[in-house]
């Protein structure tokens, strides 16, 4: 239960950092929160020959608005300071829903941003949360950089758009639409465990109550945030009735979600949370919605 | 490959001078290199809160931290809550008092996640205790009475302050 010896590197630029990236490639795991990464190196399931700490880093901690009225995010920003920033409630208070979700306040005090989505676990929050706010990573290398869009970036099971010479800095969410509601839900066996489904919801709704458009993503139910897009089309254009959700939630749990039993949920238990889950988040996201309009 | 380290830390308000491995754990390095073994090593894997310290004022699982990057930072361990050598913080005493341990293997990494808590939230609700509690696990006593415990510490401070 104690790590294999590494090369420590622990450097004081973005620059600095990302040279070592360029030399070390996949050889080196980055640490940024490492609330996932050092206890896989405690049971020794991995083994880094270099570990590239980022917490040194000046400048990859922020929380601010953009020009076009949405919201930053810095990588290296703890989850912790995302459920206390006022800036998070008002401009992505679906984050701001979310957060809480994730493990502890212990854990939440080191995790990042950044690392929860470079890690790429489709049990995570942040991820679906990400893909369903149609986020946009910034993504720094030796000598250039690159945007990526959330759902173009989570590839599979622990598995990202990113090369190993890449470093996820920042993260950019849009402003969000007028009438738009939110609903962050999941079921857990316990507080803070991992969900066995959860879903990001956002529903913008017309001026006449409408659904222009709906947004769905999940957790725990495929190898990457899974989103609903054929439920989506279904909800466009309707009035979002009780019966219209219904419609919607049989359309994800049957088509849209490729769910894994395990030992405490079946896969049709999967099936079932995830049809009763968007049933009450599209309810509450449209509720809000109404509020906001 | 893994060359030492020059660290200093402070921890408790004493500064610490040492030189680590970079695998060292902080939870190991509290323990072995300084001698304070309040902090208690459960899972080693960021599950039972044991070893819960607190990282420049926050409670942070000293078993996910290596030592190295406690450098240039202020630690507190449950050897610096007490007021002196006859004298037990509040929590501890509502602890004592509550029945909110056992064993004990658990208690240090509970207080030092509540301290701060309470700190934060000085008039709890009892559903935001056992959020606060989540991440800690107790094998003997059950929850009950560590809630208890809390509740009670909250409002004795209340009644001091008020």
């Amino acid at each position: 239960m104690k790590p294999a010896p590494f090369a420590y590197e622990a450097p004081d630029s973005l620059g600095a950092a990302l040279d070592l990236l360029a030399l070390h490639g996949g050889d080196a795991k980055v640490l940024a929160g490492g609330q996932s990464l050092i206890p896989v190196m405690n049971f020794r399931l991995a083994q880094p020959a270099a570990l590239i700490d980022l917490n040194r880093l000046p400048g990859l901690d922020f929380v601010r608005r953009t020009p076009a009225g949405g919201l930053a995010i810095g990588a290296m920003t703890r989850q912790r300071r995302l459920e206390r920033e006022p800036l998070v409630a008002e401009l992505a208070p679906l984050v701001a829903e979310a957060v809480p979700h994730i493990a502890h306040p212990q854990i939440r005090n080191r995790g990042t941003v950044g690392g929860s989505l470079a890690h790429a676990d489709p049990a995570a929050e942040l991820p679906a949360v990400a893909v369903a706010l149609r986020a946009r990573f910034r993504l720094a290398r030796a000598g250039g950089e690159r945007w990526v869009e959330a759902e173009r970036f989570f590839g599979g099971l622990f598995t990202t758009d990113m090369a190993p010479e890449e470093l996820l800095v920042e993260v950019e969410l849009p402003p969000p639409p007028p009438r738009t509601g939110w609903a962050f839900m999941e079921v857990a066996r316990r507080h803070g465990d991992y969900a066995q489904v959860g879903v990001a919801a956002l529903v913008t709704l017309e001026e006449g109550g409408r659904c222009r458009e709906a947004r769905l993503a999940f957790l725990s139910v495929g190898d990457k945030p899974v989103v609903a897009a054929r439920a989506a089309a279904q909800l466009a254009g309707e009035v979002p009735t009780a019966e219209a959700s219904a419609a919607a939630a049989e359309t994800v749990a049957r088509e849209e979600i490729d769910p894994t039993g395990d030992l405490h949920a079946s896969a049709a238990f999967k099936r079932h949370l995830t049809r009763v889950l968007t049933v009450r988040a599209l309810k509450r996201a449209v509720e809000r919605a109404g509020e906001r309009s | 490959m893994s060359t030492v380290r020059d660290i200093a830390v402070t921890v408790n308000g004493r500064r610490y001078e040492r030189a680590v491995e970079p695998r060292l754990l902080l939870s190991d390095f509290l323990r072995r290199d300084l001698g304070l073994t309040g902090t208690h090593v459960g899972c080693e894997h960021g599950v039972c809160g044991a070893c819960t310290v607190l990282f420049d004022g926050e409670p942070v699982r000293s078993c996910l931290l290596l030592a190295v990057q406690a450098d240039g930072h202020e630690l507190a361990t449950v050897e610096g809550l007490a007021p002196g050598p006859d004298r037990l913080h509040p929590l501890q005493e509502a602890f004592w008092e509550c029945h909110a341990l056992q064993c004990g293997f658990c208690t240090p990494g509970f207080l030092m996640t509540l301290v701060p808590f309470l700190e934060e939230n000085p008039d709890p609700s009892e559903d935001e205790i056992r959020h606060a509690l989540s991440g800690n696990l107790c094998r003997c006593t059950g929850y009950q009475h560590i809630v208890d415990a809390v509740l009670r510490a909250a409002e004795k401070a209340r009644a001091e302050a008020g």
